[in-house]
């Protein structure tokens, strides 16, 4: 295993070499503007045509849009607008006589010359005191405008409540909900964003998140059929399957008559594998989350490494603006590594230069003006080819810079020690270090709650140990985060029953000694070695079903589960020969990209039968994860 | 086929014809004389409000209602004020305009609904002339009022008043005016003598009708079409102008001759005829114009006093003793029973009606279409026919030989034909009398199944409905279940019946049809003051959800809250609780909320960002010290001031002790004495680090050189030698202070190794300092340290003797090919013999 890992800071691939970008001119505008016609293209290249979820979401956006007659002006909870990117951009806005926009906050609303302004807001009680006060702010001089509030997800007769008794309700003219529960983030991914999921289910009895979910997935059967078999593990899993079946009987009279495309549901909850969450992703994109945090699609790189070499300027003028790149599977270069152990991405890329290169020697041999004209024709395919290749080079670069770190591999090997079970049971010298050093908190925190996973909780005294460190360094503030985490089940005290977890983890085989980096054969190779627990129970739950392995589902956390709903006769689904079955798997309080990856491995098996498509609360890595459930206290000045 | 054509007439390029309805079923001895009458429009019910026929001060007008058929649905004797004006809504609603402005609503059986106002002004100025009329926003009430104003409310079912501009120099009461609905807007078009104004929201515009004759004067009447597309004016020379509604369009102006002004007029037109025609009613007669040929016009006399009531596709002439219905003959029905028509249809009915006597004729009118490829086309005609025809058994002609004329087709697609049965075998169920809905084909397709059914719904016809429903196979949420709601609303207002009773007949017959919506039901019995039978009813409601709003507007809150948590959703949760707050005493409140722990945590959620003091009382209830400690340390982060910091913290402590939180107990004491010490520290040394972290307050003091104190804390806290160590090094290279740090090293052993010196060093860019630690280094880490000092030699020296392949590659990846030539091979050298090995 050491040999394997040393690989991390040994191994050096020199992408320098696959470099093009000094020698043509990027031709970005012309990507810019195909990109922007195909936009949603991607989400309905998979097996499952997310697309129609979208599209059903445009059309009641515009809607709506068109229910406020004349120029409009929409006011964002700034929560919202990355989600809503991803279902509409400005342009069909514009398109509906959108002509401004502004952030929520309190105080008078800045001017403009519309007749509607329009709040688009999460259903929360602090938000329904800033449009309170924009109402009431409103300059009573000029001529009025007409206020329309529109709650997303769900309209929330609390807030309304609380608009009617700051005396606003009145003056609004249309209060509605825009429900948009499940945002299709890719073609076999769907999120509903709801960062604080996980803290509200488990730490604050709060199923809000869960009614959503249910709700969602009514969504989702009413346009793709009733998904006949539901499985599931975990409490929240429980919860939402039979909030699941109790809407199904209430709406009785209006089921749909769509053959059904999904064959199971299998509802998941995070804390039935907390161990994953908290490993570090060694996939290409869950690096890149990992490192620079992957938001709504798109993420924020340093730009030095993205400077464009233009012939005779020099270097004199380096952007500081972050570089901002939009990652999903629409990019083909991006499709093919995104999911790659981050070792198997150096020879991927260097094997696309070299295509790339060919391809654009071919302009030698066309000799016609035939030929000519088809090479034309290809050009800017080529070109945007190019231009990806030249970004994801710079991406592995800066990954690579941190990868090949001492600290990421001393961090790595802790990790794996534990997840194989290397002395989980006393106090861990690096963590010790770490907190000498004052490392970041959530990186100390990621270490000891794993180490508390993968022990079944930590014996008094090394628990006392780590939590009385943390707070003498940190400060005494973070002793409700600790309250927390314990709360929540990452950090617990080690009870008189032994240690499960080896026994899980031989059964499960979440260790692999061999994982295979390059050419993989298992799930573990996204975690280099470690197979996601939460994978291991879908990919058994296929085959060979969950029967074989009663013993350790016992062991894990909430009951285990299976329900089948009827459907109308006729609408049977008749397999094709060799046709694949379809899966929706859906993580209740977040999902990894690594995971994202192991189930895309898994779909992608010759052999496999089976599908997946992945729908979440939210795309977490560990850091955001320990963040949502870490208490906010500020030291008063 | 003479006796079809018998009540054609031919005008323009068309024909028209009259079609009895109905022999009317009511009794009036007067005819339609000294009554105000409204007929709904799409076959509706028909209200009359007839004058006392004595006119003593005391006698009452009688209100009555009838269907189409003029079979008596209500009667009454009117004892409000004066009405102005009665219409019916687009749901079947009677509409009384009173002098005074108020609206009252009445239902088809005459039960009083509710009443609303057009504005206060008007019990003063009163109401002189008032029309109701129907836009894409509903039903509307346009008023004029005493002052000459007009008010208008475009849906009365959301009414907003709408007080249009005043018209400049109006000084009596307009010769005749209109509600027109255009691009949205609801605008008002008024004449005076002879000039024309357009009133909209904003202002009254002065118009002109496009190529209105000079000789035109006085405007004396004037109709909008159906659709509000054509207008028709009527001058006192006779003349009728007919153009678009904008009036920009003339279609033509007619001498009508006539000079009496009219007392009706209306469009007969259906859409996508080519040719428009208006109807205009004297006292006996009835005279038709169309716009093709000039001064080609036909005369009906009438028996006795009329009303004309315009649809969408034809005029329903209403007399005392019968209901026609005039319309265009329809290109088909023309080309199918005109004499002498060659065209397929008609050649295939004859062929059919030869079949039928069995003669062989049949075979050569078969031959004759086929010739002409037609059969298609013929079986297509009769079935398009048969829809417009009103009597079932030319219906069933033209449908049999439809039916004959496919057996000889291969391929023809059947949907035409079927569905045009089934709309039939509707249209007659409803057209019959006992029913009495007059609809055409047209109108039913614009109105739509589903509108039909409410309907019938509203005239209590249940049986039908549900015949209906089932017979179209409705899906049953749309369907049966509307009309089965329905019939158990009213079911809920019969007073006579037993609570138990009816919940029994309602679920019983309403059983588990899917889509009833019980709580709608229990809504209704509720507003009737049946609270018992509402809670009954809503037992049977499987959406918990729905029960909610209801069960709180009955004070069954507990029952309310139990119903929201099982329908999952929090929001409704939070109503409820928010609700039960207002309503209970405090103490009572908690209580509820024990019993219910998901409402409990959702109100604590609620609390912890709106009212931190009832979260506390929460706790304090549930003895729930461990929450409890965990609320005083948060307050202690809000405070300002040190000594409330303090008490908060020692509550905290004290709770978290009654918790036996061993663990958190002992923390926020230490942290107390931490801040303690920090205080002292400020007052005495002026080093500002209150509500630093123990680390931070080391750190400090070593960086101002307060030694001493550090050792004192690092003792009192006990702090683990190590970070002790680490953080005394970063701190001491921080400040540059190599010397204390080589005496540091020399204290004892360093818990921490001495690679951390070496790297520290550098990452202070001293590598002179960083050299002296490096023999101290153990020799696993050797290696590392040499690099890291940047002697490559020395690095590979150790490598070497080690003999540690991961080292030698190490060093190797550290390398140069160029400028560390040597050291390449000899460590390329070492591994090849280690690798031998």
């Amino acid at each position: 295993m050491k040999r394997r890992l040393a690989q991390y800071s040994t191994r050096t691939h020199d992408f320098e070499k696959h470099d093009h970008r000094s020698r043509d001119p990027p031709v970005c505008h012309m990507i810019l503007v195909s990109e922007g016609r195909k936009m949603a293209a991607h989400l309905s290249y998979g097996r499952v045509n997310l697309n129609i979820l979208r599209e059903a979401a445009r059309k009641e956006l515009r809607e709506f849009l068109d229910k406020c007659a004349g120029s409009k002006a929409i006011v964002w909870d700034e929560y919202l607008t990355g989600p809503f990117g991803l279902i509409a951009q400005y342009s069909l806005l514009k398109e509906h006589e959108v002509e401004k926009m502004f952030t929520l906050k309190p105080g008078r609303l800045p001017a403009a010359d519309v007749k509607n302004i329009i709040f688009f807001v999460r259903p929360k009680l602090e938000l329904m005191d800033i449009i309170a006060d924009n109402v009431a702010s409103e300059d009573k001089l000029r001529t009025p405008r007409d206020f329309h509030v529109l709650f997303v997800p769900r309209r929330s007769l609390l807030c309304e409540q609380r608009l009617k008794e700051k005396g606003v309700l009145g003056s609004l003219i249309n209060v509605d909900e825009y429900i948009l529960d499940l945002i299709p983030y890719d073609g076999d991914l769907l999120s509903m964003e709801s960062e604080s999921a996980f803290r509200e289910c488990y730490l604050e009895n709060d199923q809000t998140s869960l009614y959503h979910t249910a709700k969602g997935l009514m969504t989702l059967q009413a346009l793709y059929g009733t998904i006949p078999q539901i499985f599931g593990k975990g409490e929240c899993a429980r919860h939402v399957a039979n909030m699941m079946l109790r809407m199904k009987r209430e709406f009785a009279g209006c089921q749909t008559q769509i053959l059904p495309v999904f064959d199971t549901l299998l509802l998941l909850d995070r804390n039935v594998d907390l161990l994953t969450p908290l490993a570090t992703q060694l996939t290409y994109e869950g690096l890149i989350d990992e490192i620079y945090s992957i938001n709504n699609g798109y993420v924020k790189l340093p730009p030095e490494k993205f400077a464009q070499k233009k012939q005779g300027e020099g270097e004199k003028d380096l952007p500081t603006e972050p570089k901002k790149l939009q990652l999903n599977s629409a990019e083909e270069l991006y499709a093919e590594i995104r999911d790659k152990n981050f070792n198997a991405v150096g020879a991927a890329l260097s094997k696309k230069a070299k295509i790339i290169s060919a391809a654009f020697e071919e302009r030698h041999n066309a000799k016609t003006v035939g030929e000519i004209k088809q090479f034309v024709s290809q050009l800017p395919h080529m070109q945007a080819a190019r231009t990806s290749l030249a970004n994801h080079t710079s991406v592995a670069e800066l990954i690579k810079d941190i990868t090949t770190s001492d600290a990421f591999f001393d961090n790595l090997t802790v990790e794996q020690e534990f997840m194989t079970g290397v002395d989980t049971d006393k106090a861990n010298t690096y963590i010790e270090d770490c907190i000498a050093r004052k490392d970041p908190l959530i990186k100390i925190l990621r270490l000891v709650c794993m180490q508390s996973v993968c022990n079944n909780g930590l014996k008094q005294k090394v628990l006392d140990f780590y939590k009385r460190e943390i707070l003498q360094t940190y400060g005494f503030q973070h002793i409700l985060t600790l309250n927390n985490l314990e709360k929540a089940g990452l950090l617990k005290l080690q009870t008189a029953t032994r240690n499960n977890y080896p026994t899980i983890r031989k059964t499960l085989k979440l260790w692999m000694e061999d994982a295979n980096e390059q050419n993989p054969n298992d799930i573990s190779y996204v975690y280099s070695g470690y197979a996601p627990l939460s994978v291991r129970l879908t990919q058994l739950l296929a085959r060979p079903g969950w029967r074989s392995i009663e013993e350790v589902l016992k062991m894990l956390p909430g009951p285990h589960f299976e329900e089948r709903q009827q459907l109308p006769s006729g609408l049977h689904k008749k397999r094709q020969q060799g046709e694949n079955r379809i899966t929706l798997v859906f993580f209740l309080g977040g999902v990894t990209y690594a995971e994202i990856a192991a189930l895309r491995f898994l779909s992608q098996m010759e052999d496999g039968g089976t599908e997946y498509v992945i729908a979440t609360t939210k795309l977490i890595n560990g850091t955001s994860f320990i963040k949502s459930l870490m208490e906010r206290l500020e030291v008063p000045p | 086929m003479a006796f079809v054509t018998a009540s054609w007439n031919p005008l323009g390029e068309a024909f028209y014809r009259k079609i009895e309805l109905y022999e009317m079923g009511w009794n009036l001895k007067e005819g339609l004389r000294n009554c105000q009458i409204a007929a709904a429009p799409y076959g509706g019910p028909i209200a009359l409000l007839k004058e006392p026929q004595r006119s003593s001060p005391s006698a009452r007008p009688q209100l009555e209602i009838y269907t189409s058929s003029g079979s008596p649905m209500a009667s009454f004797m009117w004892k409000s004020g004066v009405v102005k004006q009665l219409g019916w809504t687009i749901s079947d609603d009677l509409l009384c305009v009173q002098e005074d402005g108020t609206v009252l609503v009445y239902d088809l059986f005459g039960s009083f609904k509710r009443h609303f106002s057009m504005g206060n002004e008007l019990v003063q100025s009163h109401v002189l002339e008032a029309k109701i009329f129907h836009s894409p926003y509903g039903t509307g009430i346009a008023v004029l009022s005493g002052a000459y104003r007009f008010i208008l409310a475009t849906n009365i079912e959301d009414i907003k008043l709408r007080r249009l501009p005043e018209v400049p120099g109006l000084q009596g009461v307009p010769s005749c005016w209109t509600v027109l609905s255009q691009d949205r807007q609801t605008k008002v078009l008024l004449a005076t003598g002879a000039d024309l104004y357009i009133l909209d929201n904003t202002a009254c515009t002065p118009v002109s009708p496009s190529g209105f004759s000079p000789q035109a004067t006085n405007i004396i009447q004037v109709a909008g079409s159906f659709s509000y597309k054509y207008l028709a004016l009527f001058t006192d020379s006779g003349h009728v102008w007919m153009g678009s509604a904008n009036l920009k369009e003339k279609l033509c102006e007619v001498d009508t001759k006539m000079r009496t002004p009219p007392t009706q007029m209306a469009w007969c037109w259906r859409p996508k005829s080519q040719q428009p025609s208006v109807v205009i009613m004297w006292e006996k007669y009835l005279l038709f114009l169309a716009l093709v040929v000039l001064n080609l016009l036909f005369g009906y006399n009438l028996d006795n006093e009329s009303v004309l009531v315009p649809e969408l596709d034809s005029v329903r002439i209403i007399s005392g003793t019968h209901h026609e219905l005039l319309q265009e003959v329809p290109v088909v029905s023309e080309e199918i029973f005109k004499i002498a028509s060659m065209a397929p249809g008609a050649l295939l009915l004859e062929a059919h009606k030869e079949y039928e006597k069995e003669s062989q004729k049949a075979d050569e009118y078969l031959r004759e279409i086929k010739e002409q490829d037609g059969l298609g086309e013929a079986v297509k005609q009769c079935v398009e026919a048969a829809g417009y025809e009103h009597e079932p058994e030319t219906q069933k002609m033209l449908l049999r030989a439809a039916s004959f004329g496919k057996c000889f087709l291969s391929n023809f697609r059947p949907e035409q034909f079927v569905s045009t049965c089934r709309d039939l075998r509707v249209l007659n169920a409803v057209r019959d009398y006992t029913v009495g809905i007059p609809l055409t084909l047209q109108q039913y397709k614009q109105m739509t199944v589903q509108v039909l059914i409410d309907r019938l719904v509203y005239r209590k016809l249940y049986p039908l409905a549900i015949e209906i429903c089932r017979y179209l196979k409705i899906p049953e949420y749309q369907g049966v279940s509307r009309v089965l709601k329905h019939w158990a609303c009213c079911k809920v207002q019969q007073k006579e019946e037993a609570d138990e009773v009816i919940a029994r007949m309602v679920s019983l017959k309403l059983g588990e049809t899917a889509g009833i919506s019980y709580s709608d039901i229990a809504a209704r019995a509720y507003e009737c003051g049946r609270t018992e039978l509402a809670i009954k009813l809503l037992e049977f409601e499987p959406r918990s959800g729905e029960q909610v709003p209801l069960l709180l507007k009955m004070k069954r809150s507990q029952l309310a809250l139990s119903k929201a948590i099982e329908s999952g959703d929090t929001d409704l949760v939070y109503t409820v609780v928010t609700y039960l707050k207002n309503e209970m005493n405090r103490g009572d409140f908690f209580m509820t909320l024990r019993n219910q722990p998901i409402a409990l945590s959702l109100y604590r959620q609620f609390c912890k960002h709106q009212e931190q003091d009832t979260l506390k009382d929460l706790y304090n209830q549930d003895d729930d010290h461990q929450e409890l400690g965990n609320f005083y340390v948060r307050a202690s982060y809000q405070e300002g001031r040190l000594d409330t910091r303090m008490s908060c913290l020692q509550n905290a402590m004290d709770e978290y002790n009654k918790a036996k939180n061993e663990f958190n107990a002992k923390a926020t004491e230490e942290e107390m004495r931490l801040l303690r010490f920090q205080r002292r520290l400020e007052e005495e040394k002026g080093e500002r680090m209150v509500g630093c972290s123990l680390q931070d307050t080391l750190h400090c003091l070593l960086i101002v050189g307060l030694h001493k104190q550090a050792e004192q804390l690092y003792k009192d806290f006990r702090v683990p030698d190590k970070r002790y160590w680490w953080l005394k090094l970063n701190a001491l290279a921080e400040k540059e202070d190599w010397e204390e740090m080589e005496k540091f090293s020399k204290t004892k052993k360093s818990p921490i190794g001495y690679l951390p010196f070496v790297d520290v060093c550098i990452k202070h860019h001293n590598k002179y300092e960083a050299r002296k630690y490096v023999s101290k280094v153990t020799p696993e880490q050797k290696v590392k340290a040499h690099i890291a000092v940047g002697d490559l030699e020395g690095a590979a020296e150790v490598a070497i003797e080690r003999r540690n392949e991961g080292e030698i590659s190490l060093v190797l990846s550290h390398c140069t090919a160029t400028t560390d030539r040597t050291i390449v091979d000899r460590l390329n050298r070492t591994r090849a013999t280690a690798g031998k090995k």
